[in-house]
């Protein structure tokens, strides 16, 4: 008997029945709903018989556009997880008054807040970043892939990894309760026994992992594979925020994986670098995830920043206004970005000289930052404004953006942050920059660039619908809360005492519903656009009259982007390009050279997973195993010789006619 | 035109901010951090109202159907208005800049008070009140060492005399905050951080932790009672009449993880019992024991493991106000 239980401890290490949330009724009825829809997907994928063509078109695809467009699906897929946990909270603290304990225990609640923030930073706007860039740079650059397209897929699945992790700890287990960035002592061994925290480590690590090599691909791409007389300065807006970005990418995510491997080595082997015993010092990791966290801010918002840009100016049918210095002004927060980590943490004891110095560092950042509002202001200035919807994003960005901004000022005053930290004015102003910055952005490139990447433009209408719920509904949902900071409510609570509050939180929560309509007329956008495709069509590649490289191929662009290379001379390269009566070339085209298609990357993503839930559970000899074939796939991807492959000329030329008959058809 | 005017009257309230209690704080570390909250969001505003109201201006000016509007497709480059547009923020976040500088120093909670409120220095035969608070798992403990006592979830003290807390937590960080009396600092086990506050006006106010600490943290909080020196007497002797003893075996009971705690009160502490604590030494050669160390500059008291004993180790070459 004892010797059964010791293999199944074995196998399954502190894994047993009970973690099933087989009592807990809210879980269990997500899991149904998450089961009946999986298999409802899986259904109606069989019926018509795609996994053949999912397998080999998509999922081991090394082509830069269908990456990106997964990466997409990946992050709105997340923002219905992660803002179900958000409706989730809302909900408790507008009804948690007094004698009302709501709905969600303590325990389940700081579940949710903590998966609702790792959700939203890591699965939803990292994917949704990076899916941009993938999309959107190499076509921006005139490139036809980026530097290294196998790594590009293997990226993409490791990213899918973390959040299966994620996503599992929701049915197996439970969640970190530490919030989102686990701070030590609480997420230590002691504080913190059970897997929870172990999920969150491993998921950020193995997506870390993708993002990490990702943006070494896609810095790589950039500096080396620019089309020829694309010098720096040539280079559009949105293509230099992505090198910002990257760069910020390169630097800042070793930092991440460097301190989650020694929470992890804390929790697994009883070393103490963050313990209070023993010369630890958990200070120290609350400084070394600032020094990832607070460039991630700017990972996030720089190409958010650039997406506003080439709307901007394409809608303006304007040239940017001050593109040199909205350069500048890119570089100079890149470089800021790595001065300012401690103001997340002026209220631990830091001495008033070293609080002055990172409060002014940060208002510094401020600078260039109002430079680029002004440049986006000067840019409407004498244009031809249509508001589309990316430009409506745009003009809500620009108006919510600065009180964002003058929120983010006013707690770089360490003095008055004393009063407004960990209050739900931070927790306002971080979604009003979030939410305000990187989401609108977000939305206003997909809407830009959907149109290239299926060859027909969003349903307007949807569109708008979905723009006025969400604007108006962040209003609602977090003004409350920059005047529930004034009177000192702090964050993360899941209970109240004191009865004015509520009417704030209920119209916070009714905020949130709002948003909810807006994230389901995007969903209806999506459908509606989808049905009434042949009306939507766009057949000359340039549906917004754009300026740069991206809309002078076809939409959808073929796989290889550009059937010969552009000779770029001067920035808004295509649009000059227009000035000048560029004419298509017709023939003359040679083979071009392609990456092959390659299982590797899902196959070692999968093997990730199986690793990162093994050792999260302490199933020593799954992991071993895991760890053996990931090394072992590896290694053996680098014996495929069998990498590439010429589309033939002919090839060229057929596609390319039958786009030029197209135009002539249309025109 | 009543109608009109109830309309307005919540919407007045709300800009001015007179009803929550950051904006109408009653001590004077609060009332100079609110000030200061105030001076940075008008010194902002000069930048941010005429972007937001450009922004809608041209949006609606330029507008393509409006064919009356200039065009000029070309037009994108202009050096006077980049000048302008970086030397703006620049000249405010100069000036927001020093007044960051003067007042992170002047505010600074390990800075022992020179003033009780606008114009009243502190008096030079004034001692200041000494507190330490302990942040457990999950309520807070007061120990006052002058007058031997110490109280869970319950703080006194009296009307403009300086108190000087001495804060540090047990096994989680948490954040030390009563809105209003001064802005919150952390709770660390094993460190020492420091408030110097007053508090100018009697009455109840709110305290909580301002840091999430695991399960027990929504009911980590505690009223504060602004009194006069006699009604601080009184509240001293109600503890001195009430309750037992805290000793380090006490202690170690109290320690233990529990939520919503009431009010306790204890007669007597035993000497040295924060000190303890903050050293992470309830039980003299335990392997945990730490040696206190006071590192210049950093704000915070720094505990180190006394088997190290780094006690030369260099001081940050700061100036920070003893």
């Amino acid at each position: 008997m004892s010797d059964h239980l010791d293999l199944t401890k074995l196998i399954f290490g502190r894994l047993t029945l009970q973690e099933l949330p087989l009592h807990v009724p809210i879980v269990l009825g997500t899991f149904a709903v998450v089961m009946l829809g999986a298999i409802a997907l899986i259904g109606v994928l069989s019926y018509y018989r795609v996994w053949g063509y999912l397998w080999r078109e998509w999922f081991t695809s090394i082509d830069h556009k269908k990456i990106g467009i997964m990466y997409m699906i990946l992050g709105i897929v997340m923002l219905l997880r992660g803002f179900s946990d958000a409706i989730m909270m809302r909900a408790q603290q507008a009804i948690a008054f007094g004698d009302s304990a709501g709905y969600l225990p303590p325990e389940h609640y700081d579940q949710i807040f903590t998966a609702h923030g790792v959700i939203m930073i890591f699965f939803v706007a990292m994917p949704m970043v990076t899916g941009m860039m993938n999309f959107v740079m190499p076509l921006q650059i005139g490139a036809r892939d980026v530097a290294f397209p196998f790594l590009n897929n293997f990226s993409f699945w490791m990213t899918v990894a973390g959040a299966m992790l994620v996503m599992s700890s929701l049915f197996i287990g439970e969640f970190a309760r530490t919030g989102w960035l686990a701070y030590p002592p609480l997420s230590d061994i002691a504080s913190s026994p059970d897997a929870g925290v172990d999920y969150y480590i491993w998921s950020l690590q193995i997506a870390g992992i993708g993002t990490l090599l990702s943006g070494i691909n896609l810095l790589v791409t950039i500096v080396k594979m620019r089309a020829p007389g694309m010098t720096l300065m040539k280079m559009p807006i949105f293509t230099w925020t992505a090198l910002c970005t990257n760069v910020l990418i390169v630097a800042a995510f070793p930092v991440l994986t460097a301190v989650l491997a020694m929470l992890a080595l804390d929790r697994y082997v009883g070393t103490n670098f963050f313990t209070t015993e023993l010369g630890g010092n958990a200070m120290m990791y609350v400084n070394l995830i600032w020094i990832w966290g607070h460039p991630e801010v700017y990972i996030l918002v720089l190409p958010a920043f650039g997406i506003f840009s080439e709307v901007t100016s394409t809608f303006s049918r304007k040239p940017l206004f001050g593109y040199a210095s909205m350069v500048y002004a890119t570089v100079v927060i890149t470089v800021l970005s790595y001065l300012v980590w401690l103001h997340h943490f002026f209220t631990m004891g830091s001495g008033a000289s070293v609080n002055s110095f990172f409060g002014i560092t940060t208002m510094i950042i401020s600078i260039p930052t109002g430079a680029k509002i002004f440049n986006w202001l000067f840019t409407m200035y004498r244009g031809r404004v249509e508001f589309e919807v990316p430009m409506l994003w745009t003009v809500a960005f620009m108006v919510t953006f600065v009180i964002g901004g003058m929120t983010g000022v006013m707690l770089a005053v360490p003095p008055a942050d004393f009063s407004l930290h960990n209050s739900l004015f931070l927790v306002a102003h971080f979604h009003n920059v979030i939410i305000g910055g990187v989401i609108f952005g977000l939305f206003a490139g997909i809407n830009y660039w959907f149109p290239k990447a299926f060859g027909y433009k969003l349903d307007p209408f949807w569109g708008k619908c979905s723009f006025w719920f969400w604007v108006v509904g962040f209003y609602f949902a977090f003004f409350p809360l920059y005047w529930l900071g004034f009177m000192g409510v702090t964050r993360r609570l899941s209970h109240f005492d004191d009865p004015s509050l509520q009417i704030w939180f209920q119209i916070a929560a009714f905020g949130a519903f709002l948003i909810l309509l807006g994230i389901f007329s995007m969903l209806m956008q999506f459908w509606v656009s989808f049905r009434r495709r042949h009306e939507l069509r766009d057949v000359t590649g340039d549906p917004w009259g754009g300026r740069t490289l991206e809309w002078s191929t076809s939409s959808p662009p073929p796989q290889y982007n550009f059937a010969i290379t552009p000779q770029v001379h001067q920035g808004d390269a295509w649009w000059q390009m227009k000035q000048h009566h560029y004419q298509r070339p017709t023939d003359g085209f040679l083979p071009i050279h392609m990456p092959l298609n390659t299982s590797a990357g899902i196959l070692l993503g999968g093997i990730s997973f199986v690793f990162g839930f093994a050792m999260i559970w302490y199933m020593w000899p799954l992991a071993a195993v895991s760890f053996i074939a990931l090394l072992a796939v590896a290694i053996g991807h680098t014996f495929n010789y069998h990498r590439e492959y010429y589309i033939p000329a002919d090839e060229v030329h057929r596609v390319e006619a039958s786009r030029t008959e197209l135009l002539a058809n249309h025109v | 035109m009543k109608a009109l005017r109830g309309l307005l009257l919540p919407i007045a309230t709300l800009l001015t901010g007179c009803s929550t209690v950051l904006m109408s704080p009653s001590g004077d570390l609060a009332v100079q951090q609110r000030n200061l909250i105030i001076t940075s969001t008008l010194l902002m505003m000069i930048i941010i109202v005429p972007v937001i109201v450009l922004t809608l201006l041209f949006a609606w000016h330029y507008r393509a159907s409006n064919k009356k509007a200039t065009y000029d497709p070309e037009w994108s480059h202009s050096t006077m208005l980049e000048l302008l547009i970086w030397s703006a923020p620049l000249l405010i976040i100069i000036a927001l800049g020093a007044v960051t500088w003067v007042s992170t120093h002047k505010l600074d909670p390990f800075r022992p008070l020179e003033r009780l409120s606008y114009g009243r220095p502190v008096p030079a035969d004034v001692q200041p009140l000494t507190v330490e608070v302990v942040a457990l798992d999950w309520k807070w403990l007061f120990i006052y060492p002058e007058q031997g006592i110490a109280t869970v979830n319950e703080l006194a003290a009296p009307v403009d005399r300086p108190i000087r807390f001495k804060i540090t937590a047990s096994t989680v960080m948490n954040s030390f905050f009563i809105p209003a009396l001064a802005g919150q600092i952390y709770a660390m086990p094993g460190m020492e951080t420091k408030l110097q506050a007053v508090i100018n006006k009697p009455g109840e106010f709110q305290g909580f932790s301002a840091n999430y600490s695991g399960e027990g943290f929504s009911g980590m909080h505690f009223l504060f009672h602004g009194v006069s020196e006699e009604a601080f007497a009184q509240w001293i002797q109600r503890a001195k009449a009430g309750g037992g003893s805290l000793d380090r075996e006490a202690y170690v009971k109290l320690a233990q993880p529990s939520q919503n705690d009431p009010v306790r009160r204890y007669a007597a502490v035993e000497p040295g019992l924060f000190l303890a604590i903050v050293t992470r030494c309830l039980q003299p050669d335990s392997p945990s024991c730490m040696k206190p160390m006071k590192m210049q500059g950093i704000g915070s008291e720094v505990a180190v493991p006394a088997a190290k004993g780094t006690e030369g180790m260099p001081a940050m070459p700061m100036a920070h106000p003893k």
